[in-house]
C-alpha cells in the first residue's frame, strides 16, 4: 500500500510511521501547518509547534521516507478557530481538537489521498479498527488509559475504511519502547496538552485578542432570575465553573446555564448542575445506520462512560450527570466498540 | 533528478569549488593581518574584488563583500536611509524579494517614509509611477532587475534616469540576484548607485554576496566593528567566498550568451510542450522576460500536491516562495500581479540554469503533463 502518515512530531505518530514502513508499505509523512499568529509566526504550544514539525522531519529522515509540510491554515481557521470563537460567543463549550480531527484531518486531508496517490491515511491515535463482516468497527485503544476513540467518535465508514491507527494496538509504554529502541528523538517527548492556537495562556485571553466583541457585559442571575451580579461577556464562562463568577454568596455557586441571546449567566447550587437528558446534534453512527436504545455514553475526553439511552436526538442518562455543557462531544459505546458520536445541543 | 529550481539556488560549478579550495586549507590567513599568511590572503581578496568589479563595469573599491543577497539589500536600504540627514525614506515595489520588502516594513516601523508601488499584470512597475512617488523625502529607490518568481525584467536605465530627474540626491538600488546569469549587468549603463548580487544563483557558493556601492556614495554600515571593507561592512573577510564569487561571475559572464540561446530555447520548448498538452496559463510575461524563468498556472491543480508528486518522481520545482517550514505559501508577487490567492496556489515556478539539458526538460514536461492531466 501507499500510506500517508500524519506526523505531528510526537512519539505516537513517529512510531506509526515506523510500523508502516516495517510492514513494507510505501510510506510518506506529512505535517499539517494549521495555524500561524498575526505575523505568520508558528505556534509554540499544542501538537503542531515549529519544533514538533522539525522533530517530524527528522524522524522521517531517519525512516528514509519523503516528508512534506502541508498548508491547511485556511481550513483550520474556517473549520476550527472561527467555530471555536462562535461557540464561545453563543455560550457553548467547544472542543477544537475534535473539530480539527473532523474538519481538517479526516475530511480535508483524507479527501486529498487520491491526489497523493495514497491508499490509506495513518495517524498516531490510540484506537483500533477492525473489519467485521464488511463493516469497519472502531474500538478503544489497547491502552485504555491512553485511549483516544472519544475524539474519533464522529468517524464513519467513509473515513474508517481508509484510515489505520497502528499504535492503537500497543500500550503507550510499548510505543515508547519501540521509539527508544530505534533511537528516535521523540521517544521520551512529553504529550501536548495545550490548544495550539491558544498557547499556554488562558483561552479567554485568546478570545479577547481575536474576537473582543464576544465580551459583551450582562447579568449574573440565580435560578429564580434575580440578578446577583454582572459579568463582562458570556464567552468567559463554562458550565460547571465555580471560580471567577464574581458573586459573593454563602454557599458555593456554579455556572449552570449560559444564555448568549440575553447575555445572561445563571448560577446555582451543585444540585442545580445536574442534567438528566440532553438534545443532540450532528449525530453520526460508525456503521452508517442509526440505532435507538441503551448505550454507554462518554461526554468528556477522559471521563468514564455512563449508562444512557438514546432515542433519535435525545439522550437520557440513567443517573443525573453534572457539568454537561452544550458544544461538548458525546461518544456512544458498546463495551469498547464505538457506536457513534454527537454534539450536545442543549441540556435539560 | 531533474533540477528545475535554479532560481532557488544553483549547483556550484566545479571550477569554482576548485578555485576556493586553497583558502580552506593552506591559505588560511586573515587578510587584515601583518605577516606573510595574511599577505597572500589579502592579495587573493583584492584580486577577487578586481575581477568582480570588471564583471559589472565598476571600480574595485566600489565592491563590498557581504554574506549574500539579503545582507546586501539590507545594507543598501538601511545604509542609505540611516545615512540621510534629515532622515529620508524608501520607494520600492510590491514584487520585491522579502529582503527588500521586510526591510521596508522595518524602516516604516521606525518612522521613515516608505512607499511601496503596485505593479502591472506582468509584475512590472511603470517608471512614471516611480517618478511620481519620488520626492525630496526619498533617500533610496529599490527595484529588482529580474523578478525571482516570474522572470520579469525591469528597465533600470529608464527607472534610474526618471528618479534622478526628480531628485538627483536619491540613490537607485537594484536587487539583481536573479539577473546576473542571463542579463548583461553594467552599473554605469543601468545608472545604478547600489546593486546586490549573490554567488549561489550563478554557480557559486552560498553565503557569498556583494553590494556595489558607487564611488562617493555614503552608507551607514549595518555591521559595525573592525572597519573592514572601508568601514562599510565589518567582519573578517571570507577569502574563499570572495574567490568563489569572483570565479563564478567570470564563468557566468562567459556562459551568458548560451543562456540567451540554448538555455532560453530549453525553457521555451518546455513551455511549448506544456501548452501543447495542457490547459496552462503562463504567468511569466511574453516580452521582457528572462531566459530561464517560467511561472505557469494549472487551473484546478493545487501547486502543493503537484510539487509533492513531482518531487517523488525526481522533478524539483517550487511554488516561488516558501516559508521556513517548507510549506508552500501564497506568493506575494503573483498577488501583486493581480492573481487571486486561489490562482497563486495553482502556480508553479520552473527555472532553468547552467546544468539544464533539452532531454531532461522534455522528460520533465512529460511527467508534469501526466500528473496535471490526472489532478485537474
Amino acid at each position: 500500500m501507499r500510506v500517508l502518515v500524519a506526523m505531528s512530531g510526537g512519539v505516537d505518530s513517529s512510531v506509526a510511521a515506523a510500523l508502516m514502513k516495517d510492514e513494507g508499505h510505501d510510506v510518506m509523512g506529512v505535517t499539517l501547518k494549521l495555524w500561524s499568529g498575526p505575523k505568520g509566526e508558528a505556534p509554540t504550544a499544542g501538537c503542531c509547534t515549529v519544533s514538533d514539525a522539525e522533530d517530524a522531519r527528522r524522524v522521517a529522515a531517519q525512516l528514509d521516507i519523503p516528508y512534506y509540510v502541508l498548508d491547511h491554515t485556511e481550513d483550520f481557521r474556517g473549520g476550527v478557530v472561527d467555530r471555536f470563537v462562535a461557540d464561545y460567543a453563543s455560550g457553548r463549550t467547544p472542543n477544537p481538537c475534535i473539530e480539527c480531527n473532523r474538519t481538517v484531518k479526516f475530511d480535508r486531508l483524507l479527501s486529498r489521498l487520491d491526489d497523493f496517490e495514497c491508499d490509506v491515511l495513518v495517524t498516531g491515535h490510540h484506537a483500533r479498527t477492525r473489519l467485521v463482516d464488511g463493516v469497519w468497527h472502531l474500538r478503544r485503544g489497547e491502552d485504555h488509559a491512553k485511549d483516544q476513540s472519544y475524539v474519533l467518535s464522529m468517524l464513519t465508514q467513509r473515513e474508517l475504511s481508509r484510515t489505520r491507527f497502528p499504535v492503537g494496538e500497543l500500550t503507550k509504554k510499548e510505543v515508547r519502547r519501540i521509539a527508544a529502541g530505534m533511537g528516535m528523538r521523540t521517544a521520551h517527548k512529553p504529550e501536548s496538552m495545550d490548544i495550539c492556537f491558544v498557547g499556554q495562556r488562558d483561552y479567554r485571553g485568546f478570545l479577547h485578542d481575536v474576537a473582543p466583541q464576544v465580551f459583551e457585559s450582562g447579568s449574573v442571575v440565580d435560578t429564580d432570575g434575580r440578578e446577583v451580579g454582572t459579568h463582562r461577556g458570556v464567552a468567559g464562562f463554562t458550565i460547571g465553573q465555580r471560580r471567577g463568577i464574581g458573586v459573593a454568596v454563602g454557599e458555593p455557586r456554579f455556572v449552570i446555564k449560559i444564555d448568549a441571546g440575553t447575555s445572561t449567566v445563571v448560577v446555582g447550587s451543585r444540585e442545580d448542575l445536574g442534567v438528566n437528558e440532553v438534545d443532540l446534534e450532528q449525530v453520526t453512527w460508525t456503521s452508517g445506520s442509526s440505532r435507538d436504545g441503551d448505550v454507554m455514553a462518554q461526554y468528556r475526553a477522559h471521563g468514564e462512560p455512563v449508562a444512557a439511552a438514546i432515542h433519535g436526538t435525545k439522550l437520557g442518562f440513567m443517573e443525573r450527570q453534572e457539568a454537561v455543557a452544550p458544544g461538548q462531544t458525546v461518544a456512544f459505546y458498546d463495551d469498547d466498540v464505538v457506536l457513534g458520536g454527537a454534539l450536545i445541543a442543549s441540556t435539560a | 533528478m531533474i533540477y528545475l529550481d535554479h532560481a532557488a539556488t544553483t549547483p556550484m560549478r566545479p571550477e569554482v569549488w576548485e578555485a576556493m579550495a586553497p583558502y580552506g586549507s593552506d591559505s588560511f590567513g586573515n587578510p587584515a593581518g601583518f605577516h606573510g599568511a595574511s599577505r597572500s590572503a589579502k592579495n587573493a581578496l583584492e584580486e577577487a574584488r578586481e575581477r568582480i568589479a570588471a564583471a559589472i563595469g565598476a571600480q574595485p573599491m566600489e565592491i563590498v563583500f557581504t554574506s549574500g543577497g539579503t545582507e546586501s539589500d539590507n545594507l543598501a536600504l538601511k545604509g542609505a536611509v540611516y545615512n540621510s540627514s534629515p532622515a529620508r525614506g524608501l520607494v520600492t515595489t510590491t514584487v520585491e524579494h522579502e529582503a527588500v520588502l521586510e526591510t521596508g516594513y522595518f524602516l516604516e516601523r521606525i518612522g521613515m517614509p516608505v512607499t511601496i508601488l503596485g505593479v502591472d499584470s506582468e509584475a512590472r512597475v511603470d517608471p512614471d509611477r516611480v517618478a511620481a512617488a519620488v520626492s525630496d523625502e526619498t533617500a533610496v529607490v529599490s527595484v529588482m532587475a529580474v523578478n525571482n518568481e516570474t522572470g520579469t525584467v525591469q528597465d533600470l536605465s529608464v527607472i534610474s534616469r526618471v528618479v534622478k530627474d526628480v531628485n538627483p540626491r536619491a540613490l537607485v538600488h537594484s536587487d539583481a540576484v536573479q539577473a546576473f546569469s542571463s542579463e548583461s549587468i553594467d552599473v554605469g549603463a543601468m545608472g545604478l548607485d547600489l546593486l546586490s548580487l549573490t554567488a549561489h544563483k550563478f554557480g557559486g557558493p552560498k553565503g557569498a554576496g556583494i553590494l556595489y556601492v558607487r564611488d562617493g556614495t555614503a552608507l551607514e554600515p549595518v555591521m559595525h566593528g573592525g572597519g573592514q571593507e572601508l568601514g562599510r561592512r565589518s567582519g573578517t573577510n571570507d577569502v574563499a567566498s570572495a574567490v568563489g564569487i569572483a570565479t563564478a561571475m567570470e564563468l557566468a559572464v562567459a556562459d551568458r550568451a548560451r543562456f540567451g540561446s540554448e538555455i532560453g530555447a530549453i525553457r521555451d520548448s518546455f513551455e511549448n510542450d506544456l501548452k501543447d498538452r495542457l490547459n496552462v496559463v503562463v504567468n511569466t510575461p511574453g516580452k521582457g522576460r528572462s531566459s530561464h524563468h517560467l511561472n505557469v498556472r494549472f487551473p484546478g491543480v493545487l501547486n502543493e500536491t503537484l510539487l509533492m508528486l513531482l518531487d517523488q518522481r525526481g522533478v524539483y520545482a517550487s511554488a516561488g516562495s516558501a516559508c521556513q517550514s517548507g510549506a508552500a505559501t501564497v506568493s506575494h508577487v503573483l498577488e501583486g500581479m493581480g492573481l487571486a490567492p486561489g490562482q497563486a496556489r495553482e502556480s508553479v515556478r520552473f527555472t532553468f540554469g547552467w546544468t539544464s539539458t533539452a532531454d531532461e526538460a522534455a522528460e520533465a514536461a512529460g511527467i508534469v503533463s501526466e500528473l496535471v492531466d490526472r489532478l485537474a
